[in-house]
């Protein structure tokens, strides 16, 4: 089994050096590229079947065995993580391929996008399953840099804008994060994170919260969480439709994965649980009041992205076993949800002809069945029972109930809050763009629609529409049918995450696994 | 644990310059201010692992106490190169936004002049693309220069 960790980095690897090799023909692209993700998703699904059944696999790169060396970790939370990663990667791809092969790869310039992809794909990975601090900072670099290049694809004048914010906050936030290891490589000489947590536990109790809120500076900038959320709606709506579906579901995601390995494994001393509180809470409020003055679909997708993460940090926050289950089952529903309306938004900008809700109505008419792929994954998002979006915020408001504190209960009511707002915005979008006849656009006025803003690059009015080919629906009706099945598995789903939070509750667990005899 | 304080002093004084720098408008700026706080971060992370040593090369002996701590140069390698890498990037986005700049409103019209294209067009182009080589080579051929041989203008002149 061990032998397989390693393979969920170099597959990715090997794929993106022969989509290089194959430049010049497409199809051979594509191919190589669906087929190393599929591989890689059928590796995580049997890890995480057997690190859930036998325990967590421990891979010393190059035969040194930890601290020396490199270790691979795969545990129950970073095989969750690694198989709906590469789920969501690979229907992304089907996503762009369709589109490409209808667009004649003007969209997405050929050669440049497959293997960019598959680097994104192997840092996702690489920091999913990295048991060293280092290791992590490298699988976010390669993700990163990966990403400056899928946003800045094609390099358009409003790409290149939007590129130029996200690059500069990403480096600041890379900067902090290889600061951060240098100062806890000076106080505890290691950078294995199993290590860390032991030897952390001897140091005095200021510097364990300086170390620890660096860290969680850097991780927070990374997830988008307020204040250091600014960058994230400006930067990700510019990017082709599938990109953006990526960058929304996954990037922000890694973030808050090495909060929870900061929080759980490292850090667990450290008291910032309040701190963590009034952040989630800000974050959940005006992320969502961003959203509601949004007129352009992607914008508006793009700040309740920005104040779901909130719900997460609040889970982190309360720390008991309940809560960090239904953080994690959360995450998982965020990912596919966020992922889908995306690609679905993406279906209607092309039945559309533009994003904004001002411009455009009758989908509904048009093309029902991406009106339903959008209504399925929106009341999801919006927390409407009996979906998954319901279940992820029931357990977390349960865990908020359970520890009791008038802070937990003012963030249970700004979480409900939010719910509804998020609801409120989605079903304008789905009256004006969905229902409202097309007919009607042309001189329409309406409360609803007053003050709303437009994204600041949209160039104004529609484009031509296109025809919306078949693989791209069916990408976006298999992402639909995860959703649902997360719906309907639920139960067994609930399990595994509370298996996984459980891990956590005696971080002795990650710690044996690296170190089975003692720590050194 | 002994530092340099030179060492620190430098650091202090990159990070310091390095982030003043960034805070500037222009992007090349901005690249500058990166590579100047990266550097003081390479220079942190050499603080931090303590005093000079002899090489850290064990061979078959066990490590002893004269020896450097070998895992901050590994960690600043791994950052420079990193940075380079980086530092290669958005000097690419700086000359893609200046070129953008001199074409003014129409640096985003550019890239959509392919955008009444047939498809048969597309093809076509993408054909011409991996026909390239073969028509470098035909032009080879035809031309009187041949860069094999030596120059023989200058052979005369002298």
């Amino acid at each position: 089994m061990s032998a397989l960790v390693p393979l969920l980095v170099l597959l990715p690897l090997l794929g993106a050096a022969t989509a290089l090799v194959l430049g010049a023909h497409r199809r051979a692209q594509v191919l190589v590229s669906a087929l190393t993700l599929t591989v890689v998703t059928v590796l995580s699904a049997i890890l995480l079947v057997y690190v859930d059944q036998v325990g967590p696999v421990v891979v010393d790169v190059g035969g040194w065995d930890a601290p020396f060396g490199i270790v691979l970790v795969a545990d129950r939370l970073a095989m969750i993580m690694v198989l709906i990663a590469a789920l969501m990667l690979l229907g992304v791809l089907l996503f762009a391929a369709g589109q490409g092969i209808a667009d004649g790869d003007r969209e997405t310039p050929v050669s440049i996008f497959h293997p960019t992809y598959l680097v994104l794909a192997a840092g996702l990975f690489d920091a999913f399953i990295a048991g060293d601090l280092f290791n992590l900072y490298v699988g976010f670099e390669m993700l990163l840099s990966a990403s400056y290049v899928l946003l800045t694809l094609a390099g358009t004048g409003a790409r290149i804008r939007a590129g130029v914010t996200y690059i500069i906050v990403s480096l600041t936030s890379s900067i902090i994060f290889l600061a951060s290891i240098a100062f806890i490589y000076a106080a505890t000489g290691t950078v294995t994170m199993a290590l860390i947590a032991e030897r952390v536990r001897d140091l005095p109790a200021d510097v364990q919260l300086i170390l620890c809120i660096s860290l969680l500076v850097a991780f927070c900038i990374k997830a988008a969480v307020f204040p250091m959320s600014f960058w994230l709606p400006d930067s990700y709506p510019t990017a082709p439709a599938p990109v953006t579906a990526v960058f929304a579901g996954l990037l922000t995601k890694v973030g808050v994965y090495a909060i929870i390995r900061t929080d759980t494994v490292m850090f667990t001393d450290v008291d910032i649980d309040i701190p963590l509180m009034v952040v989630a809470l800000l974050t959940l409020l005006i992320g969502i009041l961003g959203a509601l003055a949004q007129a352009d679909i992607k914008r508006l997708l793009s700040f309740t992205l920005v104040s779901h993460i909130g719900y997460m940090i609040f889970g982190i926050a309360i720390g008991s076993q309940a809560a960090l289950a239904a953080t994690i089952f959360y995450i998982v529903h965020h990912i596919i949800v966020q992922t889908t309306l995306f690609l679905a938004t993406g279906l209607v900008e092309r039945v559309g002809g533009t994003t904004s809700i001002n411009r455009v109505g009758g989908i509904l008419k048009a093309s029902p069945l991406v009106s339903v792929l959008f209504f399925i994954g929106a009341m999801n998002l919006g927390g409407i029972p009996p979906f998954s979006g319901f279940l992820g915020k029931v357990g977390l408001f349960e865990a908020g109930v359970a520890l009791g504190t008038p802070l937990s209960y003012m963030l249970i009511a700004a979480g409900a809050a939010t719910s509804l707002l998020t609801l409120y915005a989605l079903v304008r979008v789905w009256n004006m763009v969905f229902w409202r006849p097309s007919g009607d656009v042309e001189g329409y006025s309406s409360p609803l629609l007053d003050s709303l803003r437009e994204n600041p690059d949209d160039p104004g009015g529609t484009v031509r529409t296109k025809s919306v080919p078949r693989l791209m629906l069916a990408a976006t009706t298999g992402m639909v049918a995860l959703t649902v099945a997360l719906t309907i598995f639920a139960g067994p789903l609930f399990d595994l995450a509370s298996r996984t939070a459980a891990d956590f509750d005696s971080p002795s667990t990650y710690v044996e696994a690296v170190f089975p005899e003692a720590t050194p | 644990m002994t530092a340099s304080a030179t060492l620190i002093l430098l650091m202090a004084v990159l990070y310091a310059v390095g982030i003043t720098v960034m805070l500037e408008r222009s992007l090349t700026r901005v690249l500058i201010g990166f590579m100047l706080v990266g550097n003081a971060t390479n220079l942190l992370i050499l603080l931090v692992s303590g005093p000079n040593g002899t090489a850290p090369i064990v061979t078959g002996t066990s490590a002893d106490e004269t020896m450097a701590d070998p895992v901050p140069q590994v960690l600043m390698l791994t950052a420079i190169v990193i940075n380079f890498g980086i530092t290669a990037f958005v000097l690419a986005l700086i000359y893609r936004s200046w070129w953008l700049a001199q074409l003014g409103d129409q640096g985003d019209a550019v890239p959509d002049q392919h955008t009444d294209d047939t498809e048969a067009a597309t093809d076509a182009t993408f054909d011409a693309v991996d026909l390239d080589d073969a028509a470098i080579q035909k032009i080879l051929a035809d031309s009187n220069e041949h860069p094999d041989e030596p120059d023989r203008g200058l052979e005369e002149k002298r």
